[in-house]
């Protein structure tokens, strides 16, 4: 899968009034990011599917990731995963998933996802390391509907850890 | 040699007599003797499993890991654009009309079918609701949990989608649908263990061609599927990971 460059957000892809943030992912890449204040309700009934490489770029989407993100098929296919990392997430839970990745464990957790439209979704997510003949390929992560009351557990913890 | 055949314990009288007419039909295409039994219960058939008394299964999604990872099976094919999904129900008085209107406490009528029970759990998180704070009621076919929700013994119910089609229309006009599951990724799949892999492109060649077979199609209209679609590792191999993230 061909790695793309990731682009900075655009006012035309955004929906509202918006607040403009300048994110740093792990890589050192930077990205400007516009954000607006309202949440999109996930799906009922749906999960939302996708596969990283062993760099967390995503080799793979379903529809209800393409339809919930925002994106099309061809900007998420060969994006860094976090294309979806929203600025009230704190690192330090991206960094509780990697190393409890590299333990070899399922990681779960709540996230809040940034949409192309700068809107926001929150997911409960597990992730998974795929592993075929003792080699890791790659990770699988699986988001389904988290309940109201997780979410605002989430919204008051999350500023208290950066 | 005779392989010993089993289907997932998951299904209605209606489709099980369509099993047997598709073992007669397999047994003459690929020249094998090949024995079908049906097991009561998922216990029961993990049990022939662990004691390697099945060659051949219909498996539910859910013992995919198991059979893959532990006793060396092999994906062969599954039903084209057929998966496993889950609805969660209230009877049609209930005063429940959402997911999240669910309290702790409920009381949960399901069956031992257990993809479709781990795709119902999901569906109910949403609420809040897990193994620890609600009461299962086991029942031991789909109809019985649409009775369990009628006499308004349960609150809500799990069913098969396929088998809430199935239930009489005067049964599921007395039912409500909160949820339908969408999840699309979850299939039943026909898988061979270590001792028929040599006959594997014998197997599947046999099914892939069988819509173009005399009498494949009749087999097939009783299986209530069109045509069979050959599953690669690597589908096998994601399902499993997928089915090992939603077991958390």
């Amino acid at each position: 899968m061909e790695k793309h460059a990731l682009r900075d957000m655009v006012p035309q892809d955004v929906v509202g009034t918006y607040r403009e943030h300048t994110l740093t992912y792990y890589d050192g890449a930077k990205r400007t990011i516009l954000v607006v204040d309202e949440e999109v309700p996930y799906p009922e009934g749906r999960l939302i599917v996708s596969t990283t490489d062993p760099e967390g770029i995503i080799t793979h989407a379903n529809q209800s990731f393409v339809n919930m993100s925002g994106y099309s098929m061809e900007e998420l296919l060969g994006a860094p995963h976090y294309i979806l990392r929203h600025p009230d997430m704190p690192p330090l839970a991206f960094k509780g998933l990697w190393d409890t990745l590299a333990r070899g464990e399922k990681w779960q957790g709540f996230v809040k996802n940034l949409r192309k439209d700068g809107r926001y979704y929150w997911v409960k997510a597990t992730v998974v390391a795929n592993i075929r003949n003792g080699v890791l390929m790659g990770y699988t992560s699986v988001r389904r509907k988290p309940s109201r009351q997780k979410i605002a557990e989430c919204e008051k913890l999350y500023p208290t850890l950066f | 040699m005779t392989y010993q055949f089993t289907v997932s314990p998951d299904f209605t009288p209606d489709h099980l007599s369509g099993w047997y007419i598709f073992n007669t039909w397999l047994q003459k295409a690929v020249d094998l003797h090949i024995h079908l039994h049906i097991y009561d219960d998922f216990l029961q058939q993990r049990n022939a499993i662990e004691a390697d008394n099945v060659d051949l299964i219909y498996a539910n999604p859910f013992d995919a890991a198991m059979l893959v990872r532990e006793k060396g099976f092999r994906a062969l094919a599954k039903p084209a654009g057929k998966a496993d999904e889950a609805v969660i129900c209230v009877a049609e008085a209930s005063s429940y009309q959402r997911v999240e209107d669910l309290p702790a406490g409920i009381r949960l009528a399901t069956t031992d079918d257990p993809d479709v029970h781990l795709m119902g759990m999901i569906m109910l998180e949403p609420a809040n609701l897990n193994a620890e704070n609600i009461t299962t009621v086991q029942c031991d076919t789909y109809v019985l949990v649409a009775k369990e929700l009628i006499k308004q013994s349960s609150d809500a119910g799990i069913f098969l989608e396929e088998a809430f089609n199935d239930l009489s229309s005067i049964i599921r006009r007395q039912l409500r649908v909160l949820v339908r599951g969408q999840i699309q990724l979850v299939h039943h799949c026909l898988m061979i263990g270590p001792s028929l892999q040599p006959h594997r492109q014998q197997l599947l060649q046999a099914l892939l061609t069988m819509a173009e077979d005399a009498k494949g199609p009749g087999v097939l209209e009783a299986l209530m599927f069109s045509r069979w679609e050959e599953v690669e590792e690597e589908e096998m191999e994601f399902m499993i990971d997928l089915m090992d993230t939603l077991n958390t």
